[in-house]
């Protein structure tokens, strides 16, 4: 272990930590935009800036020594920070209130740490020119005014999920994050799967459809054998987002494009809403009472008549295993082992 | 899966994926594959197409369909020849090694390449890898499976893991990723028509007791028909009527013809689903059910992991949860048993008749998952299986060689095509919930049959031209796609599209052991419309 002061604190940390990470330990903010824990380091973004040994250097890159002493908030480092803020500021869309990471965006969080001088920024400010967003993706969107170049969804799509679909583009002042050719994002290899949206620190890239949920309820994603962990986002009667469970040991928040965007079928207009009994070729609504007694009846004369193994049971590896085990408990319980699901297809 | 996917995510030394297009089928266990692979390991891939995973390959065998047994026991022979074995873990763990080595000792490499379309140094340089890099995890899906002969695909892989002592380890193991999100629980709690629930065979006389008694019934001791056998029994008069929860059989199941002649013919079809699926089509009374997100119970995961689902909103209208439907359905049938409080009723139930599911709990559950056997309350859950015995009669491994079988089907002049099917990334199954996704259908929106570029230049094809594909089972239209992934020779199709379903296409011939389909190899013409 190495001890390190920080800001006069001493801390004990892990031979081979940065100082980033020694001052998360000892509980010391230090600004950051490009900086993610589930990433490699980049240290683009230079608002870490510290000073170590009397030196200053990017905290997320700089590993510690054995007795470093480390200051957070000398006048040298304010400097350094507040010049590199404003100058992502000064290309940065004005507008937060129509943002769709307004109170939740890590460029605002930052700015308030720095302390940026309105009548400072307006002079600095450049003319952003309207960039068209690309809305070519059905559930999220890339707006190019709000990137800050941070770089954490291209490490995102390479050490995420391993597609890097996109990577940083042209140089200076047009630096921009794109796909292979510069074409709209639905034209690349990207899988959709969401996890550069989760990650943006602002609103550059954003859902499509964002709804704000009212509560949230830890639930498992019905597609695949994965078993991923989610977080439904519930308003009213509507699941209007998922999430995937970070504290979930099986895929600890990551999901695919169909667990974190494919649930629409759940509120869909086209849901069975009442049973229905075929009657002289046409399908009429009935009551439960009705559709079940139906069911009785035609299920006893089969097996009054035909025998118990006239029946069959294909269940469903869709249901819980609680309703499966009903399912073949029903069957059995009758007479006959002919219950089976869709395991083979 | 007899392994967990932590473990061999960050202990495999070598992934051999063979059969699975994991990135698109099973795209979050992708993720942590294509991670592992930047830090290190080694990857072998296996398969007719050249999938996305592919890409990060130590070797890449772009075998024939339906040979993979041949591909399998080439890498056998090698692993026997350059004594690549694992000699401890023979000796000490298995049986039947001298019989084994014997009769992959007779065959050869050369005949296995021939057979394959593998070059024989290809086949070799997998074997090394696989065994000379251990811990190493095979990964496998329906590619192994739906084949006549998929029992012995799944008998060729354990051979392998077994020669090589890759079982009973962390990142080791045979690990056939499961499609559907319960696809293991349903088989675990008996929803098969051999075994009751925990894989108690129906025919052994102390759980048909255990059971009959439990259920205050007198339950046959003879095996139940599988699904794939259910409709040509309803053709025959066998089946007369038929109870389909949550499924799609008019689209998912080979040779839909036969599939719709069958269903027609039932006195009786029940179909209970969240919506009006195309089988609903051929129903006498069609039941609304609940989604997940509309009730409590488990799923449990490929790596055997008993997971919660948890209601967050109501049903609409007057949907109801199967559970519920069962449990009054079952009353009103005057069958012993449905009062029940609810999902954590019904898993206390399952713990009491499955030793296999005893110590899990819906208490236990808050805390996360837990993956069985889970014998005891205190018991931790197994996430990695046979680390002390096999589940055979002297516990140890016993190897079985195979025979190389074709398919019941092969390409010839009159349907020079093979077709093999398979699933994309942003669709499941039928098709019935993502295809209700605007996004996904806006992703990919409808069937697209891939071809050879050689085969599309030979043809004359181009990019969405329409064709229509035959087999001798039926005909069906799609687009075309031509792609540098497939060999000549070879055409790929989805079936999550009802409107140009492969299904109409493929073979219902079943392996004679697992009583699978083989939908991942039949014969098939294509012609321009």
């Amino acid at each position: 272990m190495y001890k390190v002061t920080i800001n006069g604190l001493e801390t004990a940390v892990e031979k081979g930590s940065t100082v980033f990470e020694a001052a998360e330990k000892a509980g010391i903010y230090i600004p950051t935009l490009c900086h993610h824990p589930d990433l490699s380091t980049f240290g683009g973004c230079r608002v870490c800036m510290v000073d170590a040994d009397g030196k200053i250097v990017t905290a997320c890159r700089a590993p510690v020594k054995d007795g470093m002493v480390v200051k957070t908030d000398t006048d040298e480092v304010r400097r350094v920070r507040l010049s590199n803020v404003e100058l992502i500021l000064a290309s940065h869309h004005k507008d937060c209130q129509s943002c769709s990471r307004n109170n939740s965006c890590r460029l605002q969080e930052v700015s308030a740490f720095v302390g940026i001088n309105q009548d400072r920024m307006r002079q600095i400010r450049r003319s952003v020119e309207p960039v068209k967003p690309d809305e070519s993706n059905p559930f999220f969107h890339r707006d190019f005014t709000r990137c800050i170049l941070c770089g954490i969804c291209i490490r995102t799509c390479e050490e995420i999920n391993g597609v890097a679909a996109i990577d940083f583009a042209f140089r200076g002042f047009h630096t921009k994050v794109a796909v292979l050719g510069d074409k709209p994002i639905k034209e690349s290899k990207c899988e959709s799967c969401g996890e550069c949206v989760v990650r943006c620190p602002t609103g550059a890239l954003y859902l499509a459809e964002p709804v704000v949920a009212e509560r949230e309820v830890e639930s498992t994603c019905a597609y695949c054998g994965v078993g991923c962990g989610i977080k439904l986002g519930v308003r009213g009667d509507r699941v209007v987002k998922v999430e995937g469970n970070r504290d979930n040991e099986v895929n600890r928040g990551d999901l695919c494009v169909k667990g974190r965007f494919g649930f629409d079928f759940i509120n869909h207009p086209d849901r069975l809403k009442k049973p229905l009994l075929k009657k002289d070729g046409i399908f009429v609504e009935s009551s439960w009472d009705e559709a079940l007694d139906f069911i009785v009846d035609k299920m006893s004369d089969i097996k009054a008549r035909h025998g118990a193994d006239a029946l069959g049971g294909i269940s469903s590896a869709r249901c819980t295993s609680e309703e499966n085990y009903l399912f073949q408990k029903i069957f059995r319980a009758m007479g006959t082992n002919n219950v089976d699901h869709c395991a083979r297809l | 899966m007899t392994n967990s996917i932590d473990d061999i995510a960050d202990e495999a030394r070598v992934f051999f994926i063979t059969g699975s297009n994991t990135t698109e089928t099973h795209p979050v266990i992708g993720y942590r594959i294509r991670r592992a692979i930047k830090k290190g390991a080694r990857l072998i891939v296996a398969d007719p197409r050249r999938i996305k995973i592919a890409e990060h390959a130590d070797v890449f065998l772009q075998l024939k369909p339906g040979t993979n047994a041949a591909l399998l026991q080439g890498m056998a022979k090698v692993i026997l020849d350059e004594k690549l074995y694992d000699e401890d873990f023979i000796k000490d763990r298995t049986e039947g090694f001298e019989e084994y080595a014997e009769k992959i000792g007779s065959i050869e490499l050369n005949e296995m390449a021939e057979i394959t379309g593998v070059p024989a140094e290809k086949i070799a340089e997998a074997a090394r890898i696989y065994a000379g890099n251990s811990p190493a995890a095979i990964l496998y899906t329906m590619g192994i499976t739906q084949h006549t002969s998929g029992t012995d695909n799944v008998l060729a892989l354990a051979g392998l893991a077994t020669l090589t002592g890759n079982m009973g380890k962390r990142g080791g193991g045979v690990n056939p990723l499961r499609g559907q999100n319960n696809v293991q629980g349903a088989c675990d709690v008996g929803a098969l028509p051999n075994v009751f629930p925990g894989y108690q065979p129906v025919s052994s006389p102390e759980a048909n007791k255990k059971f009959s008694e439990a259920y205050g019934a007198e339950i046959p001791d003879k095996p139940g028909m599988p699904m794939t056998k259910m409709f040509k029994a309803a053709l025959e008069d066998k089946i007369k009527g038929v109870y389909v929860m949550g499924e799609n059989p008019v689209v998912s199941e080979p040779d839909i013809c036969k599939i719709t002649e069958a269903l027609e013919k039932l006195d009786l079809v029940i179909v209970q689903d969240l919506f009006f699926t195309e089988t609903a089509d051929y129903a006498d009374v069609v039941l609304p059910a609940a989604s997940f997100a509309e009730k409590d119970g488990t799923f449990v995961n490929t790596e055997r992991r008993v997971q919660r689902i948890r209601k967050a909103i109501n049903a609409p209208g007057e949907a109801r949860s199967d559970l519920d439907i069962f449990c009054e359905l079952g009353q009103k049938l005057g069958l012993k048993g449905f009062e029940y409080s609810g999902a954590a009723d019904v898993m206390k139930e399952i713990g009491e008749l499955n030793p296999k599911w005893k110590g899990i709990t819906y208490e236990r559950l808050e805390e996360g998952g837990l993956c069985w056997p889970c014998p005891e309350e205190d018991h931790p859950g197994t996430p990695i299986l046979y680390g002390e015995k096999f589940l055979t009669g002297s516990g140890k491994a016993q190897f079985k060689p195979v025979d190389y079988r074709p398919p019941a089907e092969v390409p010839d002049e009159e349907y020079p095509f093979i077709l093999t099917t398979g699933r994309s990334l942003y669709h499941y199954h039928t098709g019935t919930m993502t295809r209700r996704s605007r996004g996904l259908s806006d992703l990919y929106d409808m069937e697209k049959a891939m071809i050879s570029l050689e085969d599309a230049k030979r043809l004359g094809l181009n990019e969405n031209d329409r064709i229509r594909l035959t087999s001798r089972r039926g005909e069906v239209e799609a687009d075309v796609k031509p792609v540098s992934e497939l060999k000549e020779g070879t055409v790929f199709m989805t079936f999550h599209f009802a409107e140009s379903c492969a299904n109409q296409l493929t073979n219902s011939e079943l392996d004679p052991v697992a009583s699978i389909p083989e939908l991942k190899v039949c014969a098939v013409n294509l012609e321009k419309v």
